[in-house]
């Protein structure tokens, strides 16, 4: 990590977090040991497929794992400073929705249908703000102005609003309390590209207005270049390479992802064949011994399949989890140019 | 002469809905030359995948012409139309619900063959099952496996399969890799585009995905509205989109590199609701150029540039 970040730049820390499920059959690893750090004003992207254990994470920020199944096996979280894994429920409720707030992916489903919206945004500023219903309802009026809708809709029920627009709601219900930390959990994945391209430009917008900090939970690379600051590659439960933009679009180190960039269509290059990564993502309940990629792996040799890959730092800012950069002459085949 | 194996002409699909008519599908016209793919891109709305059932008459058009190797399927009856069918078919976007969960793999890709009455012989039927999962990729082992044993990219190949199993020279493809991680996505992609080299295929490609779509058709039409607003080469399309909209999508592309960037336009609005529209260019209340002539009259699609066709009145 650069020695020039001070400490209190750091808005969450998150170290060796491991999170299970327990099912009647079987043990699921969804989280095995990850770490990751958001600093100030800045966006961590968090990239991964399906299953690779993102939005686990983000529910083990938000202390919001399923009581009975989920399990958080280790591993600490620090948010501003607090130890957020060892508070009761009381504290984190103060926490929850003020000082980090989350957006999930489907907007369809994460209002309630039968209150208005406006009494839905009103209702955490009724919460952690204190206000009365008047003053919350005025700041809730605001705060659909300030994502692009006219104050005078907050009388109307989600059905009457577009996907689109109960996005823009849902957003305006995570930055009421003024988070610091903003988890955005595939907030575009369910709308259309130009309205997708409202709703990012709004939250780029308001990132900088609000001076917050932002987790963006997405399958999608494209989104990361256009407002990532950090990635972090995710793959059945790890992070397999982490650094700047930069560092992981220009200077890519992991096979995954490479296999990544090299399955998307270059959109400036028709002709290029895609090149799709073999196999599937191992079942989680059942992982492979070693690097979980190996199997899916073109590089990969006996050591592989032998231990878990530590970190490798490559610069300051940038590592990758591969045994293979064990030897110094070892690199990918892609190249930026 | 190019050889057409579809020409769509006039085609319409209106709903009547209680608040009023809704043109689902409003006046589109194209053609597609055999062996080729047509791209169709949209928004949600925009009327591609009811264009797209229209053609295979899924749904029955309101009006129009579409002619299949000259013949206009709109005229056929029932029973010719059910014969038709075997050269017409279509893979579906979501390989979790358009299989049926009772069904084992085998049974789920001889059922197009038991329908038709191809092959009456039990074990002749068998054989080709075999033969078209080692087609799209499916190992042996899988056969007699159900749909929720398999993920989502193996789920689509069965679609594929089921598809291939009457041999058919034409697929209308509705968002077949939406549902499916880039990863998979990619598998897929690769293996429509073999199986068309392989067997002559010609593809309607039908996604909301515009760089899934740069890649894979030769030709892109883009839709609004149930209006077909632009069409061209896919090359000519990227490089020159000319109509406001077709423009505006693509710069809207999230582009996975930090070089090379579109400068984005971001649309104001959104897409209005297509019940009751108004005879003037449906794009024009979100356009940034529109003037009083696009609230006038509805533009026609012209032919600007050799195969390159647009609608719209701003485009000299």
């Amino acid at each position: 990590m650069s020695e020039i970040m001070k400490n209190d730049d750091i808005v969450l820390q998150v170290e060796d977090l491991r999170v299970e499920y327990h099912t009647d059959e079987s043990l699921v690893k969804a989280v095995n040991g990850i770490d990751l750090t958001v600093r100030r004003n800045q966006t961590l992207g968090l990239v991964g497929e399906t299953g690779a254990g993102k939005t686990t994470t983000a529910l083990s920020i938000m202390n919001l794992i399923p009581d009975q199944v989920g399990v958080i096996a280790g591993g600490s979280i620090t948010l501003e400073g607090k130890k957020t894994l060892e508070m009761s429920d009381e504290e984190m409720n103060h926490i929850r929705g003020k000082d980090v707030a989350m957006i999930f992916q489907d907007p369809m489903t994460a209002l309630n249908p039968v209150t208005t919206v406006g009494d839905q945004i009103a209702e955490a500023l009724r919460i952690h703000e204190g206000l009365d219903k008047k003053a919350a309802a005025e700041k809730a009026g605001k705060m659909l102005e300030v994502v692009g809708i006219p104050a005078e809709r907050a009388n109307e029920y989600p059905h009457q609003f577009s996907g689109g627009m109960k996005q823009r709601v849902v957003i305006a219900i995570g930055l009421s309390c003024n988070p610091h930390l903003l988890i955005a959990d595939e907030p575009t994945t369910a709308l259309d590209v130009t309205i997708q391209a409202q709703v990012l430009e709004i939250m780029q917008e308001l990132k900088e207005k609000f001076q917050m900090s932002m987790i963006m939970i997405t399958h999608d690379l494209g989104i990361v270049a256009e407002i990532c600051d950090e990635v972090s590659v995710m793959y059945a439960g790890r992070i397999v390479e982490h650094g700047t933009l930069e560092d992981v679009f220009e200077h890519t180190k992991h096979p995954y992802t490479e296999g990544l960039f090299n399955s998307l269509p270059d959109i400036n290059d028709r002709s290029r064949k895609l090149t799709p990564i073999p196999g599937l993502m191992p079942d989680p309940a059942n992982l492979p011994q070693g690097c979980a990629f190996a199997p899916r792996c073109r590089y990969a040799t006996e050591e592989c399949t032998k231990a878990v890959p530590e970190k490798r730092w490559i610069s300051d800012t940038h590592y990758v989890a591969c045994s293979a950069y064990d030897d110094p002459a070892f690199h990918i085949e892609r190249k930026v140019d | 002469m190019a050889d057409k194996i579809l020409e769509v002409n006039h085609l319409k699909k209106y709903f009547d809905t209680p608040r009023g008519v809704l043109h689902a599908v409003d006046d589109v016209s194209f053609s597609i030359e055999r062996g080729k793919t047509l791209g169709v891109v949209g928004e949600s709305g925009c009327g591609k995948s009811t264009t797209g059932r229209a053609i295979l008459r899924l749904i029955e058009p309101t009006s129009g012409e579409v002619l299949f190797e000259g013949k206009n399927i709109l005229e056929l009856n029932k029973k010719q139309m059910r014969h038709l069918r075997q050269e017409m078919q279509i893979i579906f976007q979501d390989p979790y619900s358009s299989l049926d969960p009772r069904k084992s793999i085998a049974e789920l890709i001889a059922e197009p063959l038991e329908i038709h009455g191809i092959i009456k012989d039990k074990k002749e039927r068998e054989k080709r099952v075999l033969e078209l999962m080692e087609t799209v990729g499916l190992a042996e082992r899988l056969v007699n496996t159900y749909p929720h044993e398999l993920d989502g990219g193996r789920r689509q190949r069965i679609g594929i399969a089921r598809a291939l199993a009457l041999n058919p020279k034409f697929i209308v493809c509705d968002e077949p890799v939406s549902a499916l991680d880039v990863s998979i996505q990619a598998q897929i992609l690769n293996l429509l585009e073999e199986l068309q080299e392989k067997l002559g295929l010609t593809y309607i490609f039908i996604t909301h995905d515009l760089s899934v779509v740069n890649h894979f058709a030769d030709d892109i039409a883009v839709m609004y509205l149930g209006q077909l607003v632009e069409k061209a080469e896919s090359e000519a399309l990227f490089e020159k989109p000319l109509h406001p909209y077709t423009e505006a999508l693509l710069s809207a592309i999230p582009v996975p590199s930090l070089r090379n960037r579109r400068k984005r336009i971001v649309l104001k609005g959104e897409i209005t609701s297509p019940v009751n529209l108004p005879e003037c260019c449906h794009f024009a209340p979100r356009c940034p150029y529109a003037t009083e002539e696009c609230f006038a009259s509805s533009p026609e699609l012209r032919e600007v540039e050799p195969n390159h066709f647009v609608a719209c009145h701003k485009v000299k």
